[in-house]
């Protein structure tokens, strides 16, 4: 998955008969610093993301499909969750015995 | 899925049997500013889309879906045209 946030969404109604019914989000894939990895693409919501949020973004079709419901359609991504903070650091502070 | 405006076809009668009948476009991916982003690509085309027209397309074996039960081999296909954008 990517960490990714949601600039805007996408209006679409000339599509494939499984991207009916499902929001189109515009979302830009981020770095861990959150500058900008590579361009904007387009994901259907799956967790009712809005515009802003920072997000999970799964790349992959058969995870995307699955989380929108819609299995055997062309869909190759998905927006599956909300981030609400990333810790990097907190890995280093869990006991060795933990961290297997 | 990725954005892109169709800027070209191409014709190939030699080619995989399951290929025909198919529309081969030529695609330049942009950003949501329209920007031309990346290099072109052939696509297949699940939706009847236009000359020029601002499109959006699928990449991978989830791309093969629209034209289920047939096996074709296609790598990318243009599976909506896009009416709006709004960008915060």
């Amino acid at each position: 998955m990517l960490i990714a946030r949601v600039i805007g969404e996408m209006v679409s109604t000339e599509k494939h008969p499984s991207h009916v019914g499902r929001k189109a989000l515009v979302v830009q894939p981020l770095d861990l610093d959150g500058t900008n990895r590579g361009d904007p693409v387009i994901a259907f919501d799956a967790v009712d993301a809005g515009v802003g949020d920072q997000v999970l973004l799964v790349t992959e079709g058969f995870s995307a499909m699955t989380s929108v419901q819609r299995p055997e359609s062309p869909i190759d991504m998905a927006v599956i969750g909300v981030i609400d903070r990333i810790d990097l650091d907190a890995l280093a502070q869990t006991p060795a015995a933990h961290r297997k | 899925m990725f954005l892109g405006r169709v800027v070209g076809t191409v014709v190939a009668t030699v080619k995989d049997a399951a290929l025909k009948g198919q529309r081969l476009l030529v695609v330049q991916p942009v950003t949501p500013e329209l920007k031309e982003t990346g290099k072109r690509i052939v696509v297949l085309d699940a939706v009847g889309v236009g000359a020029g027209e601002l499109i959006y397309w699928c990449r991978g074996k989830e791309s093969s879906f629209p034209f289920l039960p047939e096996e074709v081999p296609t790598d990318n296909t243009i599976v909506g045209v896009v009416d709006e954008l709004h960008l915060c």
